[in-house]
């Protein structure tokens, strides 16, 4: 395809500089950051079309009409031509209006609220098969992982099987983070109290980093975890060897994990206290506080207005899709 | 300490001995090493000023002036000064990601760390690039005009102080107490949930010297519409000015916008609102939405003036007019009306929509369009010119250069599905650096060059410019280029120790680099002394580089009232039209001058000001009465100041005008 060729040899001297380190941005592992990183570098493509020439003809001009230089022309006074400067306005335009396309097209397709419809390029979902739940909750300074369809809960060790498209939602127990795993799926915001949501799938087995990308506090360099895509049957021994350790993660335990804490090593609980998840998005953790969902409902019901439609609260637990036990991954 | 008495705590609020860099840890020692110097070479000055008599003069001539220019030169001066403080910030942060690998720690604790890019990004920002831009517009915008002074000489004196309490209020951070850790925007909930004074520092610093900034604003968009030389329309107004424009006006509609998003965080930290908390209806996205509202205008409000530094530059040393004018304005004016409009792109991973994510990357990308237009223009203007590569355009080509560049990678941040992987990463150091250097202190240091010789009646001297030009270049592209890789290796900001020993080398090269540039700066102030020193041997006439503008029409340095006769303008590049057409300046037939007479208002409510933000900082409540009570007295008692008007006789303009630097033109201009 001659337009990848003309992308290759742009990239050429990005490649070179990026040769023997691995540039995760630019060979991701998840089919979704792959098709990220496809527009990143489409964009470049069609950018270089115009910077390159423009690079060219700086220094060229400037070496042509450098004041040493007699057989150049000189014309102190001509500052106007139209033709120029239609062309001055209109070459931008159109590197604008191409690079404005893909980006429209790109952001309305890779919306991360947006259920995937292929696991990768030329393979649609296997209908049968449900998307991996994943509640995640950045806490001060480390990740909590909620698996509703299997019961139970992880620090800082998250994994998914190959090619099972992954529904995370998000929230944060107090500052506000940013999940990212940069080899599965571009990042998203965790924010106390409101909700987000991210959609993803990763296509080779792998441990590979997460990390929180939103600066939250003095243990945020730390806030790092472990994201495996594992194989049906690695899941399956992932989850098994969780449970095997019995522990549960209760409301009182929450709490004290909740605390604030840095370099927090792994761990897992076998099962969890029902409505956590909830809670936490609700901020009723503490002893006495009134959950917002509840709030908002009362509210709701007072005046028209419901909760905005997106992100930005909780929707009332009546209104939000229960993720059932049946939505397990087919094996 | 913790027992003392209900007095004591009265007089000093939170301030006790424990907020003193005492203890006996390594981030306290460096602490106390920077103090010596800091309080070493400020004993040095005070006590070199105090032999020397000069007081006096530094208070009647500096400090109370209303004179535009010498304003202008203290904003400069200013601004260097906290250059140096913002880049050993950088330098530290070099050193601590270069080394803090694995085991090894590094040098400085996150607590240490956090505030050091906090204090770097904000003290760069808001003390070197805002001082830079309103010193260079204070200085040359009124000559570009005609004009005798801005609209308000007085209210520029007391911006001037507003912003220097601010710095204060930062570099005391630095020794009584911390600083924020909240990144230079002061996120919340990092910024409400950190205890202590460090965000409050802040708040109050950024509160006075943005008041000041506005307060600028306003003077200069009344200076530009109400005060041109007669025959100055709109549209043959110089670029420079034309960009000073724009920048004041985004500045009068944007600061408030900052001013209120600090107060509502103020509000929560000091009484307990919840604006930005998630309880009780807050929403930290607010806070989020509206600083972003003020700060992309904001990079503009930076970049603006140093575009109109360029186009007076390209054409100056093209000997050429400059191309495409009429596009240039439209280009500078869509600019300014599309900042506003694109301020979501700095959290389009916050999960708004689809459709509202492709809106706001539609209206960035199209910001590109008018600033491809300029670039185009700037080359247009060299082609079939006769450029001369002096030190103000050797600086104009390596922003033609490095900007191009920059913002390349600028519009790929602005692909907002790009985005989600090369947000808050290193990629995006890079690129804010690469415009932010590559376009403001390159074009700061253009500015700095070309107009010097105007300021002062000598050049500066171009060898160490050369060089302070090369390790800036060079410097900027192995510090901030490793930074891009680094970015595609999936590596964020602001973090303070690492893992992966393999991502190490980068950040040795990048450190590298920051040395480079470090040269780079070392080399500007070696050209300074070197250049003030030997002055004799760099004096040149009073239109050194055969300028287009007003201001080389007078002498160099300007008289304190600029032009004896309002000129008259006819032609776009006034100057080289009056040059064409044989002009001969007047000997004779002056008229006394009415000025604006000196005022130490500024002063006084400058430190009244500060001393209100200390108060508040550390909750001292009545030293923030007070002196609040002081401001608005001393405010109220400058308005029965009815005599703030001087003469300059006739006598005394025709002496000047006798004696000024007029030599002729081009004459010891570069070798
Ligand atoms: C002169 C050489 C400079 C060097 C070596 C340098 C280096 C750095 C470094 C290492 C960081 C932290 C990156 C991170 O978070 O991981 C940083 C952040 C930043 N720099 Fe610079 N910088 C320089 C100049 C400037 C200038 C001139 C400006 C603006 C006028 C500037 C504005 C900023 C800002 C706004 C931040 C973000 C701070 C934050 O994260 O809150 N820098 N810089
Ligand atoms: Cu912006």
């Amino acid at each position: 395809m001659p337009a990848n060729r003309l992308r290759g040899l742009v990239l050429i001297p990005l490649f070179i500089a990026l040769a023997g380190c691995k540039a995760v941005l630019l060979d991701p592992s998840g089919d979704v950051a792959r098709q990220q990183s496809d527009v990143m570098t489409a964009s470049v493509a069609i950018m270089a079309l115009i910077i390159v020439p423009v690079l060219v003809a700086i220094a060229v001009i400037a070496w042509r009409y450098r004041a040493s230089n007699r057989d150049a022309r000189y014309e102190p006074e001509w500052d106007h031509s139209s033709q120029l400067e239609l062309a001055v306005w209109a070459v931008p335009l159109l590197i604008i209006i191409a690079l404005g396309a893909i980006t429209w097209i790109g952001t309305h397709q890779l919306d991360p609220y947006q259920p995937l419809n292929r696991v990768v390029d030329g393979k649609s979902i296997d209908t049968n098969v449900r998307p991996l739940e994943i509640e995640v909750v950045s806490l001060d300074w480390k990740w909590l992982f909620f698996y509703p369809q299997y019961g139970i809960a992880t620090v800082n060790d998250v994994a998914a099987p190959v090619d099972v498209p992954i529904h995370f939602k998000l929230t944060s127990s107090r500052m506000m983070n940013s999940f990212f795993v940069p080899a599965l799926v571009g990042q998203i915001y965790t924010m106390a109290g409101m909700q987000t949501e991210l959609n993803a799938v990763i296509n080779k087995p792998g441990v590979y980093r997460g990390f929180s990308a939103n600066y939250s506090g003095i243990g945020f360099t730390d806030m790092r975890f472990r994201f495996q895509g594992l194989t049906r049957k690695g899941f399956q021994d992932w989850i098994s060897r969780a449970r095997a350790g019995g522990k549960t993660l209760s409301l009182a335990a929450y709490r004290k994990l909740a605390s604030p804490s840095r370099n927090v090593p792994a761990a897992y609980f076998a099962a969890y206290a029902p409505d956590l998840y909830q809670r936490i998005l609700n901020t009723c953790t503490q002893p006495g506080q009134v959950c917002k969902d509840k709030m908002m409902a009362q509210d709701a019901r007072r005046n028209q207005w419901g909760p905005s439609a997106r992100h930005s609260s909780p929707r009332p637990a009546a209104q939000q899709p229960l993720t059932s036990v049946h939505e397990v991954p087919a094996h | 300490m913790d027992h003392r008495s209900e007095i004591w705590n009265f007089l000093l609020g939170n301030l006790s001995l424990k907020v003193l860099p005492l203890h006996n840890t390594l981030e306290d020692r460096i602490l106390q090493v920077t103090f010596a110097v800091v309080a070493i070479s400020g004993l040095a000055i005070f006590g070199w000023v105090t032999v020397k008599r000069r007081w006096g003069y530094l208070w009647r001539e500096w400090f109370t002036t209303v004179d535009h220019k010498k304003l202008g030169i203290m904003y400069m001066i200013l601004a260097t000064v906290m250059l140096l403080r913002g880049f050993t910030d950088a330098i530290m942060m070099r050193i601590q990601q270069a080394t803090a690998f694995g085991a090894n720690m590094g040098y400085l604790p996150p607590t240490h760390y956090d505030q050091i890019f906090t204090a770097h990004g904000a003290i760069m920002i808001f003390f070197v690039a805002m001082a830079y831009i309103v010193g260079l517009m204070n200085y040359v915008m009124p000559t570009q005009i005609g004009a005798r002074d801005v609209a308000f000489p007085f209210l520029n004196n007391l911006s001037f102080w507003l912003t220097v309490s601010g710095v204060m209020l930062f570099m005391t951070s630095l020794f009584v107490g911390s600083f924020s850790r909240a990144g230079w925007l002061g996120y919340p909930p990092v910024s409400e949930y950190q205890l202590g004074s460090g965000v409050d520092y802040y708040i109050w610093g950024l509160q006075l010297s943005g008041l000041g900034t506005l307060l600028t604003g306003i003077n200069f968009v009344v200076t530009i519409l109400k005060m041109r030389a007669p025959g100055m329309s709109l549209m043959k107004m110089p670029m420079f000015t034309w960009t000073s424009l724009c920048t004041s006006g985004l500045i009068v509609v944007t600061f408030p916008i900052l001013t209120a998003a600090l107060f509502l965080l103020s509000l929560d930290r000091y009484v307990g609102t919840h604006f930005f908390t998630n309880d009780l209806g807050g929403n930290v996205m607010m806070y989020i939405n509206l600083i972003w509202i003020w700060g992309h205008p904001e990079v503009y409000i930076l970049i603006l003036p140093l575009f109109g530094v360029f186009s007076e530059i390209v054409a100056t040393f093209s000997g050429k007019r400059l191309f495409g004018y009429s596009s240039m304005v439209y280009a500078t004016v869509s600019i300014m009306i599309l900042s506003y409009l694109v301020w979501l792109h700095h959290f389009f991973t916050m999960g708004s929509g689809p459709d509202v994510n492709s809106f706001f990357a539609l209206t960035t990308m199209m910001i590109s369009i008018p600033t491809g237009v300029k670039i185009f223009n700037w080359l247009f203007t060299m082609y079939r010119g006769r450029v001369r590569f002096d030190v103000p355009m050797l600086w104009t080509m390596g922003f033609l250069f490095t900007f191009t560049i920059g913002g390349m990678t600028g519009v790929m941040l602005s692909v907002a599905p790009a985005d989600f992987l090369l947000h808050n990463s290193l990629f995006l150091v890079a690129h804010f650096h690469n415009v932010i250097i590559g376009g403001v202190v390159f074009g700061v240091f253009a500015g700095i060059n070309y107009w010097f010789p105007k300021a002062f009646g000598f050049q500066l001297d171009p060898f160490w410019g050369k060089a302070s030009f090369w390790f800036w270049q060079i410097g900027f592209w192995v510090a901030f280029g490793p930074l891009y890789v680094l970015g595609l290796m999936g590596v964020t900001r602001r973090l303070s120790h690492f893992e992966d020993p393999s991502l190490q080398i980068w950040f040795v090269i990048a450190a590298f680099g920051a040395f480079l540039i470090l040269l780079g700066i070392l080399s500007f102030l070696m050209q300074l002394y070197v250049s003030i020193r030997h002055r004799e041997r760099y004096a040149v006439g009073h239109d050194p580089w055969g300028g287009r503008t007003l201001e080389w029409s007078t002498s160099s340095p300007p008289p304190p009232y600029n032009f004896a006769f309002t000129p008259v303008v006819r032609e776009r590049d006034a100057w080289t039209d009056m040059k064409e057409h044989g002009y001969v300046r007047p000997r004779d037939g002056f008229q006394p001058i009415h000025m604006p007479k000196n005022s130490a208002t500024g002063v006084w409510i400058g430190l009244l000001g500060f001393a209100f933000g200390f108060g508040m900082t550390w909750y001292i409540w009545w030293l923030a009465v007070a002196s609040f009570v002081g401001i608005v007295a001393v405010a109220i008692g400058h308005t029965f100041n009815y005599h703030r008007e001087e003469t300059i006789p006739a006598e005394d303009v025709k002496q000047f005008e006798h004696t000024g630097n007029w030599k002729p033109a081009g004459e010891g201009a570069s070798a």
